[in-house]
């Protein structure tokens, strides 16, 4: 092996997106010498596509509003399976985590007396989001970004880390990497790394997610000898465009229904009322006459169910189409046309407006949308302490997306950037304090350096098939098998389909030299998908009730007795990943009793 | 509005019309790296609905598995699959095929402002280093309850520069550095114009950077033809809202007679002129040699 580039730092991280880039502002301000390393370019991370806002508890639309609210919303919404801690820490810290953004230069839409505006969305029971008409994301995106730029935070583009490095006692001490322009190894050494590589959206055929969610940190983790929980929890959000079927997947706000747009099926009903659950029953409205009323008088009106939480909705949906009152291209009709002007819909959802036009040739202004569910966000991720994000393995940390607890069985909308926010400061605060805690220097182990880059260049001179067949397999079968329903038959088929494809995937071919060679980049992504769809696939079959981002067609009701109290972890045993049960974590009584008061 | 279901049954019509017989297109791509290249032709079965970056992932997945090229969203909102179709600077996953001529080869190459790397691929450094050069935002402290306070109207202006998804299509189309490779240590460019009058015109900001726009970041050099303004996906008026009140903030600070005498009679100091700015940021032009060079990744 040539000399290789190495680069020793306090703190590395992986993924640029939001919470990757919070936490280094706060690692380097503590004066750890902290490193981003991306995949893409800095700024091209997946959090430009959240889009509709960022959740917290300002109380400047609805005084009425604090933390303890945003918490049981929240809780409520993750079906109870959240960590309450994670989520007591989230709605509390929100708050200042969004002034904070203003400081640095952040310019959310106003109120009409110069506060931050908030919208609504489902699941909160006030209106909460702080939002920049519909590209919330890319105003947080680029606010971390400058930040970080202005502080001079060091960020290793285009670079993939294929592999953490483990110290004596297991520790994680560093990671191998692979630059994608030169196709050249790169070794970090590290006190702390934290892991913020976002979600696992690519493993599914339609997502809302970019090339980069392939589930690197899920998977880096996992081969650290780290816990991951609840993985079956993945979330199809409501609306994903349908048409045209190179656009299917990508994201449809869910602004537009907090602005007014409904569900209609092909009878043109507005089926949702027909999907009120009994746990929703009391705050939801079931008539349309009421649920409109609501948009001009929150305070007075029930809320209209298109704004139930995204698992009710999404399957909602998927009932629908399978029972033949679907749209032309298999979805259902998002109509804001008729109910609000053009001038309003274009000034409230400029992207949207913008998306449907270039991509599907549609003016939202006068036609309805096809949308249908698409894989979003993965709730389950990284078990990490609450306070501090740490792992359950020595010097690794996790925040964001990668992250799990957090969301329990299902994330509400705007909770994703506040988390982010939330759990990138801390990660980046408590990273370094255990770096700086660190005395010495860090020494990597060359042996496992070694074994990572010859196994990454095995494809070269490997005479399998093309990683681009393999990778639409696993899509394939994991939307066909492990999607919004579940039964233990089809997850069985599904796991014994991943041995298979496991067999495959070691014997994938490349071609071409190392230099930018997107099919290699493939080739290694493949092995996070894989070693995420065996989590999520293995979860899902020990999990025996539904809840939330997890619908089992064989048991169709929840299980608060035994299920209820339980995480699902998945754990690397001689290479193969074992799924057992793990009690979940006891709420204190004060918060217990937010759930009694009927608040 | 057209009833549901009469939209159903229109769209209906639509697609079976448009699943009738299967053509193919051609699309001519340049493959190469910094030694040089050319353009190759791949023919593939056209498909409904597809844009540019669809077919060049279909030819990627099936006939060139080491074709080179960024993307991410694929919704138009990160800003990474700059290209030149048809020789023109656009996003390939904003431009529908159906937009095209389909009866002869559509030709896609890399942006040409910037050096190649190899294929589609492109080295895009120059841009970090710019906005490593920007002074940052500098506001002050917090109202007594601690928020700030921002008329919607006072940032529209503002918010307008923050939906640059930094796709530096208005980088690569500038001519004075797309043909003036000598100007890139001397100039920020439009979008780096852009984010600089975005911060002058932050209501919060309290930075004066007229002096170092002009001397560090060649705002003089633009001579407002537009074409930044023309290919911006995003559609924000870089020229009309961003330079040219740039420029005149510019020569306002310097030039003004009447500010000039009234500082001379008040011993006023200019508005906004809290901090001398280049004294704050790294001298851009020192920084040249840094970006002449190829694959930079630090930011």
């Amino acid at each position: 092996m040539p000399e290789l580039e190495r680069h020793d730092v306090d703190v590395l991280i992986i993924g640029a997106g939001g919470s990757g880039l919070r936490a280094a502002i706060d690692a380097s301000a503590t004066g750890a010498r902290t490193a981003v390393v991306c995949k893409s370019l800095l700024g091209k991370a997946h959090t430009v596509m959240a889009e509709g806002g960022v959740a917290a508890a300002l109380g400047n639309v609805w005084p009425e509003d604090n933390w303890e609210v945003h918490f049981r919303d929240t809780m409520r919404g993750g079906k109870l399976l959240n960590n309450w801690r994670m989520a007591q820490l989230h709605a509390q810290e929100a708050p200042e985590r969004v002034l904070e953004l203003e400081e640095w230069g952040a310019l959310f839409d106003r109120t009409p007396d110069g506060r931050i505006l908030q919208r609504d969305f489902g699941g909160h029971r006030y209106a909460r989001l702080a939002h920049v008409g519909d590209r919330t994301g890319l105003e947080l995106l680029r606010t971390v970004q400058q930040r970080s730029v202005s502080l001079g935070v060091e960020v290793f583009m285009e670079c993939k880390i294929i592999r953490l490095l483990h110290g004596p006692s297991g520790e994680v001490n560093g990671a191998v990497g692979l630059w994608r322009e030169s196709g050249r190894f790169v070794v970090f050494s590290a006190k702390a790394v934290v892991l913020a590589s976002g979600g696992i959206g690519k493993t599914w055929k339609f997502t809302s997610n970019s090339w980069e969610s392939t589930g690197d940190g899920h998977a880096l983790a996992l081969w650290a000898g780290a816990d991951l929980i609840d993985m079956e929890f993945v979330q199809f959000h409501p609306t994903g465009m349908v048409w045209p079927p190179s656009a299917r997947g990508i994201l449809v706000t869910e602004g537009v229904r907090g602005d007014g747009g409904v569900l209609r099926n092909s009878e043109g009903r507005r089926f949702m009322f027909d999907y009120i659950p009994d746990f929703y029953a009391k705050e939801t409205a079931d008539s349309e006459a009421e649920a409109d009323q609501w948009y001009g008088n929150k305070r007075d009106f029930r809320r209209p169910p298109e704004l139930l939480p995204r698992d009710e909705v999404a399957r909602s949906i998927n009932a629908e189409v399978k029972a033949g009152r679907g749209s032309p291209h298999g979805g259902v009709f998002l109509d804001i046309a008729s109910r609000r002007s053009a001038e309003d819909i274009k000034r409230r959802l400029p992207s949207m407006y913008h998306q449907f036009k270039e991509l599907a040739d549609v003016d939202i202004t006068s036609e309805p949308m096809e949308v249908g569910p698409t894989c979003h966000y993965v709730m389950g991720g990284v078990r990490v302490d609450g306070d501090t994000t740490a792992s359950t393995v020595a010097g690794l940390y996790a925040c964001g997306e990668v992250a799990g607890g957090m969301h329990g069985a299902n994330r509400l909308g705007g909770n994703s950037l506040s988390d982010l926010l939330v759990f990138g400061q801390r990660a980046g605060r408590y990273a370094a304090e255990h770096a700086l805690g660190i005395k010495g220097t860090t020494i990597v182990d060359e042996a496992q350096v070694d074994a990572v880059c010859n196994e990454a260049l095995g494809c070269f001179s490997a005479e399998g098939e093309n990683p681009y067949a393999l990778h639409q397999d696993l899509q394939e079968t994991m939307q066909a098998l492990v999607g919004i329903i579940r039964t233990e038959s089809e997850l069985i088929q599904a796991k014994e389909r991943l041995e298979g494809f496991a067999e495959r995937a070691a014997a994938v071919s490349v071609e071409g030299h190392r230099q930018f060679n997107p099919g290699w980049h493939l080739a290694l992504d493949l092995q996070s998908m894989l070693a995420v769809a065996n989590c999520t696939t293995g979860s899902a079959i020990e999990r025996k009730e539904s809840r939330g981002g997890h619908t089992r067609d064989d048991y169709r009701e929840s299980d608060p007795d035994h299920f209820g109290k339980v995480n699902m972890v998945s754990r690397l045993h001689d290479g193969v990943v074992e799924v057992s049960e793990s009690p979940l974590p006891t709420m204190p009584e004060e918060l217990q009793a937010l759930f009694e008061e009927g608040h | 509005m057209a009833s549901t279901t009469e939209q159903a049954a229109a769209t209906t019509n639509e697609a079976a019309q448009s699943a009738a017989p299967r053509r193919s297109v051609t699309l001519r791509l340049w493959r190469g790296d910094a030694d040089g290249g050319g353009l190759v032709d791949y023919e593939v079965p056209a498909l409904e609905g597809e844009v540019v970056l669809d077919v060049v992932h279909r030819i990627q997945a099936t006939s060139a598995p080491d074709l080179a090229v960024r993307w991410n969203c694929k919704a138009g909102k990160c800003g990474s699959c700059s290209a030149e179709i048809n020789g023109k600077p656009r996003l390939m996953c904003m431009t529908r095929m159906s937009t095209l001529p389909q009866d002869e080869p559509i030709t896609v190459s890399p942006m040409r402002t910037f050096p190649v790397i190899r294929d589609l691929v492109t080295d895009v450094s120059y841009n970090f280093t710019v906005a490593a050069a920007i002074p940052a935002f500098s506001p002050g402290p917090r109202e007594a309850d601690g928020t700030y306070r921002m008329a919607q109207v006072d940032i529209d202006r503002s918010q307008e520069f923050r939906k640059c998804i930094e796709c530096f299509l208005c980088q690569n189309v500038c001519h004075v550095i797309r043909d003036h490779e000598d100007n890139k240590q001397y100039y920020a460019g439009p979008r780096f114009l852009a984010r600089l009058a975005e911060l002058e015109m932050h209501p919060l900001d309290n930075l004066d950077r007229r002096r170092y726009i002009s001397e560090q970041m060649g705002i003089g050099l633009c001579n407002i033809t537009k074409c930044c303004t023309e290919v911006c996906p995003e559609s924000i008026h870089i020229t009309d809202n961003a330079i040219i009140p740039l420029k005149e903030r510019v020569v306002d600070a310097r030039y003004d007679p009447v500010a000039w005498l009234g500082r001379k009679l008040l011993g006023r100091k200019p508005p906004k002129s809290a901090t001398a700015v280049a004294a704050v940021a790294p001298l851009w032009r020192d920084r040249g040699a840094e970006h002449a060079g190829a694959g930079s990744k630090e930011a």
